[in-house]
């Protein structure tokens, strides 16, 4: 390592990472790759940047993987969690236990010792969480069923990992080198009986269930009320290493502990403000987490036996995809899915290079084989985005059995068509009207009393600042068709409209006005409709005073229609072209003159458009100029009755209608 | 030579046989929709809109579902707004003058309940015949009707067959045919609804 602490050390991963993952992303290998790739070339075996303490920089990065975890918790509700139970207790359970069962067997024919072998099996059946799921998003293919099946088992192994925890000192035969820890802090439960530990472990997911259900809202609240977005930031960041401390202080997976975090919160209205808080965070971490596997990667003991070496990472790669792939079948998986499946979690993961250390601290594998295997599983690891993108471009087009339609557990979020940004008396009456038909909807407040309000009346919104660009995407507004903009403050409304027109071209934005200058900069923006917030119930008003002066009803609805439509119409052409004259106010003054008059002429001229049908003025004049009297040319006329067509006929041939 | 297709339905999201015709009429070159309950969802028609529509095209369809003998509401306010006096019809109403007219219409009940013994008790175009007035006082020439009978119990390979009818003839007029007048004196514009009325009329 050289000299200057912590800056230095800051300079050489931020500046590897800036240059890998553009060039890696640029030949469309993916961001995991890059930061592997980069971890490599600052290693003691490329550029010898780093040097030991890359393993410090591992275990403070794998804190990256904790966050994604309460991430992915967030996604989950525990519906869909209770719905994918099938799939993480039988697919993860089998997947671990054949493939445990499989690699120890390999490993006991090849002469390691039986114990060894178990150890062996269950620590290389573990797969990569993080290079997984980030390599799955990235691809876009976390959505598929094979995406959904592989964090199913991902999940399982996670929670199995505390179980191998326990187990190792069991199969201890060499001596220990050291004291049985590893990665992991120290622990109140150590010592304590087995159930006073039993129970503090239930105790302390049990605190965390109680304090997301009943704890977090109060809180949030209080925290943002002060409307500083970085206190929000804090106060996340916060949440999760409380619960990461409070995890490993009772023994448990920190990643486990957040996850359930996650899931308890999924259903709260801060849920989307807290993904867009702790996004680039855990994004920063996991690429440090990838530097650092690169860096690892010990080429040394790779060069010692180059043979050897890329015979097990072939064989444990081979071996695990091929479990993999005799599970999808199991399962019911197409081809293409059942081949995604077996590719995507055929590596070793980063739990392996926390257990092999604490197996031989233990006495279970000898350091050897120990150092030997990390570097397997780091060169497995780093083959996986490889192998997937090489799936997706050569294999998928040419397999291509594609999803099938009815897949048997659906996409982990439900994405509504339509987001709605400000839920105060405007958003709340479109919302009422969409939900009459069903039509599901995602709602955005930035006022935490006004979401706790709503929440007595029994409605459900997102705490969150919808001009943010982060925010609207974990909303889902990739995916929405239709945004409406229905906040109260003008200003807001604006940004939210250029920022959802900047960066999502395909979302049709329907945008609240509150003035006439307003709504110029509304469309200036690209917003597609502008509704002016006063303008509808002001015409409505205008109609009730015609009718209480007298005027028939469906002439003033006429009048207000004609009105509106003509009104439109100069709203926007003054947004056109107001920038481009002098004077605003004369040119307003000159063009409202204009339209008044053409409406005076519309509504009032016999004649006109307006008034053509009904009216029989020029049809009398005609008239009176040549015959006079009846003729068959006046269909605005003839007023006898009821014409003879079928009316009281049909009502008993109802054929004649059709629908 | 432009197709001009007026189509009004109130509930085309209801409507299997609409959608196709519509969607039929939208993919046939040299034939423009104007479908008018989404252009006008208060009956507050645009006469100058409409009118220089009408301007621009020699054939008008209208196309409609047949409700109580007649045609959707917003059909009737469209004629009473649009085909103003001293525009349509009147001493120097002539904007419409030679052009011509055909009414694509569905309906419930099959040919037979338009027969003299049907439940209806008389053929379509009787109650096609203040729409045909109409055209002519404003100067227009009056085609056969297309029509889809049946709707109630159209199976899918006939709508389908109609449909494709439709198709057709919006192509056919499309291209100017020379023998349009022979056509005025056929009772129907589809050729299967043809053939159930041969002995009637024979071309």
């Amino acid at each position: 390592m050289i000299e200057g602490g912590f800056f230095v050390t800051a300079l050489v991963y931020l500046a590897a990472a800036v240059c890998a993952v553009p060039l890696a992303a640029r030949f469309g290998l993916g961001s995991v790759l890059g930061y592997l790739l980069a971890g490599v070339a600052i290693g003691p075996f490329g550029l010898g940047l780093v040097g030991e303490e890359g393993q410090d920089v591992m275990h403070f990065a794998e804190f990256g993987v904790v966050m994604m975890l309460f991430l992915v918790g967030l996604e989950l509700d525990p519906t869909v969690l209770w719905r994918l139970r099938i799939p993480i207790l039988g697919l993860g359970g089998l997947q671990l236990a054949a493939t445990a069962v499989v690699l120890g067997g390999g490993a006991w024919t090849l002469g390691i010792a039986p114990r060894e072998s178990v150890a062996l099996g269950l620590i290389l059946a573990l797969s990569s969480t993080a290079i997984v799921l980030q390599t799955l998003e990235e691809r876009g293919l976390s959505k598929t069923q094979a995406g959904e099946s592989s964090f199913s088992v991902l999940l399982f192994q996670d929670i199995a990992v505390i179980f191998i925890l326990a187990l190792l000192p069991l199969l201890a035969s060499h001596p220990a080198h050291g004291h049985g820890e590893a990665g992991h802090g120290s622990s109140w439960v150590e010592g304590l009986p087995a159930w006073a530990q039993t129970a503090a472990v239930l105790g302390a997911v049990f605190s965390i269930v109680l304090f997301g259900r009943f704890g977090i809202r109060p809180a949030f609240r209080y925290v943002a009320r002060t409307g500083l977005r970085e206190l929000f930031v804090a106060a996340a960041l916060l949440l999760i290493v409380g619960v990461t401390l409070l995890m490993t202080r009772v023994g448990l997976s920190p990643a486990l502990g957040t996850f359930v975090a996650g899931v308890v919160l999924s259903n709260s209205e801060y849920r989307h403000e807290l993904e867009s808080d702790i996004e680039p965070f855990k994004g920063l971490l996991l690429g440090l987490f990838f530097i650092a596997v690169g860096s690892a990667i010990d080429f040394g003991l790779i060069g010692q036996a180059p043979a050897t070496m890329a015979g097990l990472v072939l064989g444990l790669m081979t071996a695990k995809a091929l479990v993999l792939w005799g599970l999808g079948w199991l399962f019911g998986m197409g081809f293409d899915q059942r081949l995604l499946f077996a590719l995507a979690l055929a590596q070793g993961g980063e739990f392996a290079f926390v257990l092999f250390s604490f197996s031989v601290s233990n006495g279970v594998v000898s350091t050897e084989l120990a150092s030997r295997l990390i570097a397997v599983v780091a060169l497995t690891m780093a083959a996986t985005p490889v192998v997937l993108a090489g799936f997706q471009r050569l294999l998928l087009p040419r397999v291509g059995t594609r999803e099938r339609a009815d897949r048997p557990f659906d996409s982990i979020d439900e994405d509504a068509p339509v987001i709605i940004a400000g839920f105060g008396r405007f958003g709340q009456i479109v919302a009422r009207l969409l939900e009459t038909q069903d039509i599901p909807i995602t709602v955005l407040e930035y006022d935490s009393d006004q979401i706790d309000l709503l929440r007595k009346f029994g409605r459900h919104a997102f705490y969150g600042d919808a001009t943010r660009l982060d925010l609207l995407e974990s909303a889902g507004a990739k995916k929405a068709k239709l945004l409406v903009v229905a906040v109260d403050r003008p200003q807001k409304a604006l940004e939210i409209v250029q920022v959802a027109r900047r960066h999502f071209a395909h979302l049709q934005v329907v945008a609240r006005a509150r003035e006439r200058s307003d709504a110029y900069d509304l469309i200036d923006a690209g917003a597609h409709h502008v509704v002016r917030e006063t303008f509808g119930s002001a015409l409505d008003a205008g109609v009730q005073v015609l009718e209480g002066l007298g005027i028939r009803r469906y002439r003033a609805h006429r009048l207000a229609r004609a009105f509106a439509r003509h009104d439109e119409r100069f709203l926007r052409e003054v947004a056109a072209t107001r920038h481009e004259v002098e004077d605003f106010f004369s040119m307003i003054r000159k063009r409202r003159a204009e339209v008044e008059r053409t409406l005076k002429a519309d509504l009032g001229r016999p004649g006109s458009h307006l008034d053509a049908a009904w009216d029989v003025q020029t049809l009398r004049a005609e008239m009176g100029s040549s015959s006079g009297g009846e003729s068959p040319v006046e269909p605005a006329t003839s007023t006898g009755g009821p014409s003879p067509t079928s009316a009281g006929q049909g009502r008993t041939a109802p054929s004649g209608r059709d629908r | 030579m432009g197709v001009l297709v007026l189509f009004f339905h109130p509930v085309l999201e209801k409507s299997r046989v609409h959608r196709r015709l519509v969607a039929e009429a939208r993919h046939t070159p040299g034939v423009q929709v104007r479908d008018q309950y989404e252009l006008y969802p208060e009956f507050d028609v645009d006469v100058p809109a409409e009118q220089a529509a009408l301007t621009e095209h020699d054939v008008l369809v209208f196309q409609h579902p047949l409700y109580w003998y007649s045609g959707p509401a917003l059909l009737k306010q469209w004629l009473d707004l649009v085909l103003e006096h001293g525009w349509a019809y009147g001493r120097s109403g002539t904007a419409l003058d030679g052009k011509w007219v055909l009414h694509a219409v569905s309906s419930g009940g099959g040919t037979d309940a338009y027969g003299p013994r049907g439940m209806n008790r008389r053929p379509l175009s009787d109650y096609l015949l203040p729409f045909e007035q109409t055209a002519r006082l404003c100067g227009m020439a009056w085609l056969p009707p297309f029509w889809v009978p049946g709707t109630h119990r159209l199976s899918d390979a006939e709508l389908d067959a109609q449909a494709g009818a439709y198709g057709g003839l919006l192509g056919r007029l499309a291209h100017a045919p020379r023998d349009l007048e022979a056509w005025t004196k056929l009772p129907y514009a589809n050729a299967d609804v043809l053939r159930a009325h041969r002995p009637e009329a024979e071309p």
